[in-house]
């Protein structure tokens, strides 16, 4: 019942599920309005979307490789840039990024520039020839432009590697965004979480995931933009607040000034709950240095050509011209989130430090603080504390302290706007989470089913036994994921960016050499990828236990430092060795022109 | 120089162009981020401010957008532009 017609009515499909939604949050703040009580609210819309995307999950279920693998290569343009782009946006994106911007400034804004750029990357260098490639993963490629089992398998390691510390963290943000909705604890919550994304993958794998990434991307641009735009109405600071905060960015300036960054003592700091920190950095000053910037953004912009789970996302389209549009397409749906989270951090930190607003809380007495409802509320979930550390009776900018996702999570009840959209808010979040969950469970399993299983153990196994390993590893690897997300290792934030570094050590440069050097060779591929994913690991864990690091590259930075030696390694070793053989240096040819059949399709 | 090698050199002309640009964008202007925000920019905000939030963002959607239908001129230059029946 999807194919064909289902193609042809997607805007009118997507239309009526968008009016749908709007409808449900109307319907629950009338529900508000009599007297529901807030987590009634709260189930209701965790419970209500998560059941959508099961639905929409269970009418994509499929038997046939080409729709599980790649949903038959028949996703629109403009679809697959909305399914790309929750991909992408991951609980951290939604939930934690206007709060690392809230409380680091320009030093963190390099996230948002490195996460936008890569699609540059992605655009120009590699997503258009690996669709004309017509693989099913991202092994598939290095497997068969290199040739051999152990570049196959190598990649599949690297792929592994970083995707699987990347779901970790979406894991536990869906776990931590169920337990708090729902009330239940987050061992259990985890579970849950699991539970639901297994369910928009299992039985129609990328067909299913597709269309509900589409489903959650709606529903999580939704929660995002419309509490920004209504907080900054209700302010006054300007009905479109994108253009409109300069006023506001200023003011902050002028008290942050007033205020002074007073520093703490280590004793006081060591009362304030694990996780939550303190206003200590400038707003909008630029407080970094050029190459702490650079770095970081460079490391998640090549970072981002890397990740397996978007590019593949690019193998849906139904042509190579299709992938390149479908790129811009996917950055302007992100541009549409990250673009706000900077305006939800300006809004969110005026409206709590500004003495002239009611809402501001600095300068009030700390006693009167404590009465708020709100406070109380979010200081029981451990995300805000205040303390008297000078002893004077008022709350002073220092002894003010919040947890990073509070400024997403807490700012619409804060701003004074009704309960739905904290439901809203909390729905927003567990999509983004999901989708992203969804996308590398399914790229991992993928990978493991038809580059390993497939591939190499079993070339002759039938397309029904494929499927089936396909999803039993989708549930072994869900579950390995809750089982370490449960026990709380990392935090969201350093685990996704670990998860780029690990990415492009190992798989940036064997993936664009592949397209753009003919020379390139298996031997110098997998020099590439092992060696680049060995010496970034090396430095990760020299860094991590007390090593002092060079050229500052930090923790968060070290696929440059991996990603340096996989290029060397690759390249000396594919110049010691012999060149590909004239039907590798033919494929390439035939990868960098459009037209004609996909090279696996030819085979 | 066979038709195909002519492609290829035109295609990596604009590859050299895109990536020139995007360099400016993400990095190129950062080297300066300091001297930069004392300026006011578009809306009243500092400008490196800008950019970070806005500015590199939306120049990276027009460049890919720009880089899509360039390359679709030169491939349709060249006759590899795919068929729609393919």
């Amino acid at each position: 019942m999807i194919k064909g017609k289902f193609i042809d009515n997607l805007p009118k499909v997507y239309g009526i599920y968008t009016g749908g939604f709007l409808a449900f949050i109307i319907i629950m703040a009338i529900g508000e309005q009599m007297g529901m009580t807030k987590y009634a609210i709260g189930v209701c819309f965790v419970a209500f979307t998560i059941f959508i995307y099961a639905l929409i999950g269970w009418l994509s279920r499929t038997a046939q490789a080409d729709a599980y693998y790649v949903a038959g290569r028949q996703v629109p343009t403009v679809f697959n840039g909305m399914a790309t782009a929750a991909d992408w946006m991951s609980g951290a994106s939604f939930v934690a990024m206007a709060g690392g911007i809230y409380f680091k400034g320009y030093g963190y804004m390099a996230l948002l520039v490195g996460w936008t750029g890569g699609y540059v990357l992605v655009a120009s260098l590699l997503a258009p020839y690996l669709r004309k490639f017509g693989c099913y993963t991202v092994p598939d490629f290095i497997g068969t432009r290199y040739g051999g089992n152990l570049a196959r398998f190598s990649a599949v390691v690297v792929l592994t590697v970083a995707s699987f510390t990347y779901v970790t963290a979406q894991i536990n943000a869906t776990g931590t965004i169920a337990s708090v909705a729902l009330n239940i604890d987050f061992q259990y919550a985890v579970y849950i979480g699991l539970i639901s994304i297994l369910l928009c993958s299992m039985l129609g794998g990328m067909r299913g995931v597709t269309w509900t990434q589409v489903a959650q991307y709606i529903v999580l641009i939704v929660a995002y933009l419309l509490p920004v735009f209504w907080i900054s109405n209700k302010m006054g600071a300007g009905f479109f607040p994108h253009f409109m905060l300069a006023d506001e960015v200023a003011r902050i300036g002028e008290l942050e000034q007033q205020f002074g960054f007073v520093k703490n003592s280590a004793a006081d700091l060591a009362t304030v709950p694990k996780g939550l920190a303190g206003i200590t950095k400038a707003h909008s000053a630029v407080n970094a240095t050029p190459w702490a910037f650079i770095s970081l953004a460079l490391a998640m912009m090549m970072g981002t050509a890397s990740l397996p789970h978007v590019m593949m996302r690019y193998f849906t389209t139904p042509s190579v011209k299709a992938a390149r549009k479908s790129v811009g397409w996917s950055l302007f749906f992100i541009f549409l989130l990250y673009s706000s989270a900077p305006m939800l951090a300006t809004l969110s930190k005026l409206s709590l430090i500004d003495p002239n607003l009611s809402t501001g809380i600095i300068g009030r007495s700390i006693a009167d603080v404590q009465s708020i409802d709100w406070y109380q509320n979010w200081n029981e979930a451990n995300l805000m504390f205040v303390s008297d550390f000078n002893g004077n009776g008022t709350l002073e900018l220092n002894e003010f302290f919040m947890g990073g996702k509070a400024v997403v999570l807490a700012t619409p009840e804060i701003a004074g706007l009704p309960y739905v959209i904290s439901g809203l808010v909390a729905a927003g979040g567990m999509a983004a989470a999901m989708s992203t969950a969804d996308g590398l469970i399914l790229a991992i399993a993928n990978a493991i089913s038809h580059d390993v299983y497939y591939k190499i153990i079993d070339p002759k196994a039938e397309t029904a036994k494929r499927l089936v390993v396909a999803r039993v590893l989708l549930v072994v690897i869900g579950f390995a994921g809750a089982t370490i997300a449960a026990m709380e290792i990392q935090g969201i934030l350093g685990s996704v960016i670990w998860a780029f570094d690990f990415a492009m050590s190992g798989l940036f440069f064997p993936l664009v050499l592949g397209v753009w050097w003919k020379r390139a060779n298996r031997q110098g591929a997998i020099a590439g990828m092992l060696g680049g994913l060995a010496a970034g690991t090396w430095y990760l864990v020299w860094v991590r236990t007390g090593g002092s690091g060079f050229l500052g590259i930090t923790q968060l930075t070290f696929g440059i430092f991996g990603s340096a030696v996989s290029l060397v390694a690759m390249v000396v070793v594919s110049l010691m060795t012999q060149e590909p053989d004239k039907a590798t240096q033919k494929m390439v040819d035939e990868v960098r022109v459009p037209s004609g059949r996909t090279i696996l399709g030819k085979q | 120089m066979s038709n195909q090698e002519k492609h290829w050199e035109k295609s990596r002309g604009l590859l050299f162009i895109t990536l020139a640009i995007w360099f400016v964008f993400s990095i190129g202007i950062f080297l300066f981020g300091a001297e930069m925000n004392e300026v006011t920019g578009p809306f009243g905000y500092p400008w490196t401010y800008w950019f970070t939030c806005q500015g590199s963002l939306g120049a990276f959607v027009i460049l890919i957008f720009w880089f899509a239908n360039r390359q679709e001129k030169i491939d349709e230059e060249f006759g590899f532009s795919e068929r729609e029946d393919e």
